[in-house]
């Protein structure tokens, strides 16, 4: 399955890609952002398939043209009616942070570009994605259908409500900020499941809601910082 | 006589330009980038300078020529720089990320320099005509200027900012018609430039505005509309219904609510910082499920209820729906409270007064007692961790504030506090810091009397008038236990992934050394504000600064100050090209061709600076300090500000006038005696915000103009004095001293928030007289 996901990517894409330095820099860039952050946090590096994921995916097909040139830059970039498509560092740490397996079926809140559906798209079975911006759904969904993104369907749609008939979630990705956790995203998360959500501004993520729901149903969140940032350094020995 | 009207006329329309400036970028941008680009852009003054410097002799030749075609430019660019800036696409938010938004930036910067270096020049070059008239001229620009404070401020209650923009436009033009002599031009620049300002009417609307602010986002969504549109010196008020994607705003909302949230009308302020009106208050259930309710699940029934800064009255519902027989709603803006009223939010009920006052001056007139005072949450989670309003005074945040609102609470009742949580956390800490430093203040023993409840994105501390009994903590504890809030400091439900938030509650509760130490070490300054240095959300500490530089791309950007950081930059930024665009190339034409008195010594350079510089400097600086000082007393900022600058700039001009019976000897002592009613002003002033207060409004207004008017009397004339005597001695150096004077006050402006933030607002006094003392010592 996967493999012919990667065939398809493939076959949608020239060859040779005149991007693939730059996203092979923008790899080692991110591996190495991480492997600080391991050795700080004690928290274990990027999943190998994340990593081959964003590896793989033509990210400068989903920003605007004038800005491909950036496309591999580590960094969030403006695609229009006030969205961003996310740094590929929060990326990689945000579907790292959601441990899908094949099996899996994701819902994403805010589809934007289309660019976290298509990373998660090989990982798991099926991808549910939700926008409320009629022209960037309507982009994203010709974007990942002709990049060959069979698994990801897009809906325009208000998020809040999440999408009732595909439920239950093994995994929720949030991308557009709420005051609070919407309701229905949490009845529709299975037990045992996650759910992210980036907090901050547009080009700020400040850090990483993770909700978890026990197999028991009881739901508790987890503030994750994307950086390892000690804002107490220890007294000195006495 | 009509070239002095015109220098009042032009004076009076940069100013209003410069408060319609900040207005307009506010409600497009940001307030924080508004300061920034104004701020830079008034660096024309000083570059006006310049011109005259180079340019003297020509200029002066056709003077009137020249001053009526330099006040007609403002009124064309005046306009004309805001609708281009309109049309350039700048994206402030990715200013770290990329180096293409710093050159709009620059651009912008350069754009509106414009209008104000031609404003600058009609009246720097009649200064430069009749040097020895100067404190007649002086008076006009300074009367001229203050006159427009007061009237833009007032305005803005009626019209617009655009057509307040139109106005001020039309008001260069009227400079223009009084600087022409002939009468066949002075007609032909009125007419054409009535003409531009109503042909340009149609290019300012709609007001385009960025794209990432709130009201862009919610209007992007389908079937959203604005329903109603006000403005105000307060600012652009725009409410928006949302049919099909409804507004639920509800911050900090418990995981365990599973119901609907009821309609909400939004309403905006600039476009941003949502309020909602809950439209349909019955079904208003999810309001049991804020943080906020926890004050009415424990300890006394809460009665009385007080709701500072109300805003679309969502907290006052609360107390409603919680059995409050008595709820007082203080909210500043008069515009909000009849929109709360339009839509059918809950100010009309019988139980509900509202209070259109600031909250400090509320609560210091307030005779009465609550059970309960709520800080409602104000502002978005994405400003306030961006820190954009770093260096924006509150005078809700201090100790002194919070030591007032629990002298108001019934014995038993509860003081509640909420705030976004940021990661790590700041306001939080550093707002737990104010409330034990008040309890302290009050005689309690903090650790009794203060606790947390947390959710996964707000902190609300409770504070209350006495010590929690055991009781209470127990039914503190199941409110939060049904809400799966966290409570007292306890990491259940809302896990943090470093315990901060423990570890500093433990410290600060603990007092003494742990304390100093916890402050001295935590990388953010949390340390609490005071009325003398009311900066609340300011936090930056420098000595995080290479930590947060290195990890930028993982997530340490976005933990940078904004407000503070873009005072820095751009005061850096202003020192910068005041060097290499006005005192360098005024330095190589110093000495070229002037005709100065052989009889008299030439005035050296460094002199010139340090006079000019000294004097430029220290009049911000005391202004700044007595606006601030005088907010507190009047209780209100906005008719504070208007009135002190007005006072100042009036009193200064009337003081100018007068400085022309001063003789030369007597005038060199001048500055001298500024800085000694400055410091005598101070103590005053000081004694007033702290002891006096509760009086009628007249009467604190009659105190404050009489406490300024002495004291800016005397500030009005080292300027136009210094000016007179280089017109008898080295008239060519005349531009020069108006380049400096400029320059000087341009910094001064961002200079001035930088000590107060640093050193307060006693210390930005005491260093103004300091500088006073300077310009006597020349």
């Amino acid at each position: 399955m996967r493999s012919l996901i990667l065939l398809a990517v493939l076959a949608a894409t020239p060859a040779p890609d005149p991007y693939s330095a730059a996203r092979a820099r923008m790899i080692r860039e991110i591996s190495a952002d991480a492997r600080v952050t391991a050795e700080e946090t004690g928290r274990p590096a990027f999943d190998r398939k994340v990593m081959n994921a964003i590896g793989t995916i033509p990210r400068h097909l989903f920003v605007p043209e004038n800005l491909r040139g950036a496309a591999y830059a580590n960094r969030p970039l403006p695609i229009g009616h006030g969205q961003t498509i996310s740094q590929p560092y929060i990326v990689a740490l945000m579907t790292d942070l959601l441990r899908v397996d094949r099996n899996d079926v994701v819902l994403e809140v805010g589809t934007g570009s289309g660019y976290q559906a298509a990373v998660l798209s090989p990982l798991v079975k099926q991808v549910h994605t939700v926008e409320i911006i009629a022209p960037l759904a309507q982009q994203a969904g010709a974007r990942l259908q002709a990049l060959g993104y069979r698994n990801v369907t897009v809906r325009h749609a208000d998020g809040y409500n999440g999408w009732k008939e595909a439920a239950p979630y093994d995994a929720i990705i949030v991308t557009a900020a709420a005051t609070h956790i919407p309701p229905p995203l949490i009845q529709q998360l299975k037990p045992g499941g996650r759910m992210i959500i980036p907090v901050g501004g547009p080009f700020a993520t400040q850090s990483l809601m993770m909700v978890e729901k026990t197999a028991a149903g009881k739901v508790r969140t987890r503030q994750v910082l994307p950086v390892m940032f000690v804002p107490l350094t220890r007294p000195k020995d006495h | 006589m009509k070239t002095t009207l015109a220098i009042a006329v032009i004076s009076g329309a940069a100013l209003a330009y410069e408060i319609l400036l900040i207005r307009l970028f506010s409600i497009v941008e940001w307030h924080h980038l508004a300061f920034l680009i104004i701020s830079l852009a008034l660096l024309g003054y000083g570059a006006s300078g310049t011109l005259l410097a180079i340019a003297r002799e020509p200029l002066l030749r056709h003077f009137s020529t020249a001053a009526a075609t330099a006040a007609a430019a403002f009124g064309a660019t005046s306009l004309g720089a805001f609708l281009i800036a309109q049309r350039i696409e700048l994206n402030s938010l990715e200013i770290f990320w990329s180096t293409r938004q710093f050159g709009r930036l620059f651009v912008l910067y350069l754009l509106f320099a414009v209008p104000f270096f031609c404003a600058a020049t009609a009246i720097g070059l009649t200064l430069t005509k009749f040097g020895a008239d100067s404190p007649r001229l002086y008076r006009a620009d300074l009367i001229g200027g203050g006159t427009s404070a007061a009237a833009a401020t007032g305005l803005l209650f009626f019209v617009h900012p655009v057509t307040a923009l139109q106005l001020v436009a039309l008001l260069g033009f009227t400079a223009a018609f009084l600087f022409a002599t002939r009468r066949g031009a002075a007609l032909a620049l009125a007419l054409g430039g009535v003409m531009f300002v109503v042909a340009a009417r149609p290019l300012a609307f709609p007001l385009r505005m960025s794209q990432f602010k709130e009201l862009s986002h919610a209007l992007r969504v389908p079937e959203a509309r604005i329903v109603d549109e006000r403005s105000s010196p307060h600012g652009l008020l725009t409410s928006v219904v949302s049919p099909a994607v409804p507004f639920r705003h509800a911050p900090g909302l418990s995981l365990a609510f599973a119901g609907e949230i009821p309609r909400q009308v939004g309403v905006f302020t600039d476009g941003g910082g949502m309020t909602p009106i809950v439209v349909e208050p019955s079904s208003a259930e999810y309001l049991d499920y804020l943080p906020t309710a926890v004050a009415y699940h424990a300890g006394i029934p809460k009665q009385r209820v007080a709701v500072i800064g109300a805003g679309g009255g969502s907290e006052v519902l609360s107390a409603l729906v919680h059995g409050a027989r008595e709820v007082t709603a203080v909210e500043l803006n008069p515009q909000m409270v009849a929109l709360v009223r339009k839509f059918g939010g809950p100010y009309d009920d019988p139980r509900v007064r509202v209070v259109v006052a600031e909250a400090r001056r509320f609560i210091r007139d307030s005779h009465e007692r609550y059970d309960a005072i709520q800080l409602a949450l104000v502002g978005s989670h994405g400003a306030s961790a961006a820190g954009t309003q770093a260096v924006s005074e509150s005078y809700l945040y201090t100790v002194e504030a919070m030591t007032e609102l629990i002298a108001h609470l019934r014995p038993g009742g509860y003081l509640v506090l909420t705030r976004w949580i940021q990661a790590p956390p700041r306001e939080v800490v550093k707002l737990l810091a104010t409330v034990i430093a008040a309890q302290e203040r009050l005689g309690g023993v903090a650790s009794k009397r203060i606790t947390l409840v947390r959710g996964w994105n707000t902190a609300t501390l409770v504070v209350k008038q006495g010590d929690f009994t055991p009781r209470e903590l127990a039914e503190l504890r199941t409110f939060c236990d049904d809400r799966s809030l966290d409570c007292g400091y306890t990491n259940e439900f809302n896990i943090l992934e470093e315990p901060h938030l423990f570890e500093a509650a433990h410290a600060l509760l603990a007092g003494g050394r742990t304390r100093e130490d916890f402050f001295e070490r935590y990388k953010f300054n949390v340390r609490p504000a005071t009325d003398e240095r009311p900066y609340f959300f300011h936090s930056f500490r420098w000595s995080a600064l290479p930590e947060l530089l290195q990890m930028r791309a993982r997530g340490g950007m976005p933990l940078l100050e904004w407000g503070y950081l873009v005072l820095v930059a751009g005061l850096a930024q202003a020192l910068v090209a005041a060097l290499v665009l006005i005192l360098l190339p005024l330095f190589f034409t110093r000495h070229r061709g002037t005709p100065r008195n052989p009889e008299e010594p030439e005035e050296p350079t460094w002199r010139l600076i340090l006079y000019f510089g000294s004097i430029g400097l220290a009049f911000l600086f005391v202004e700044i300090a007595f606006m601030q000082r005088l907010t507190l007393f009047l209780g209100h900022p906005l008719y504070a500000i208007a009135l002190v600058l007005s006072s100042f700039l009036v009193f200064g001009g009337l003081g100018s006038g007068a400085s022309a019976r001063i003789d030369d000897r007597k005038a060199r002592a001048i500055p001298l005696v500024v800085a000694g009613v400055a410091l005598v002003a101070l103590v005053i002033v000081r004694l007033l915000t702290t002891a006096a207060l509760g009086l009628p409004d007249p009467v604190k207004i009659a105190i404050s103009i009489a406490l300024v008017a002495p004291l800016a009397f005397v500030m009005g004339m080292p300027f136009p004095l210094g000016l007179r005597r280089l017109a008898g001695s080295d008239a060519a150096a005349i531009p020069w001293a108006w380049a400096v004077n400029g320059t000087a006050s341009v910094l001064s402006s961002m200079l001035a928030t930088l000590v107060a933030v640093h050193f307060g607002f006693t210390a930005l006094a005491a260093l103004a007289a300091a500088l006073y003392a300077v310009a006597a010592a020349r």
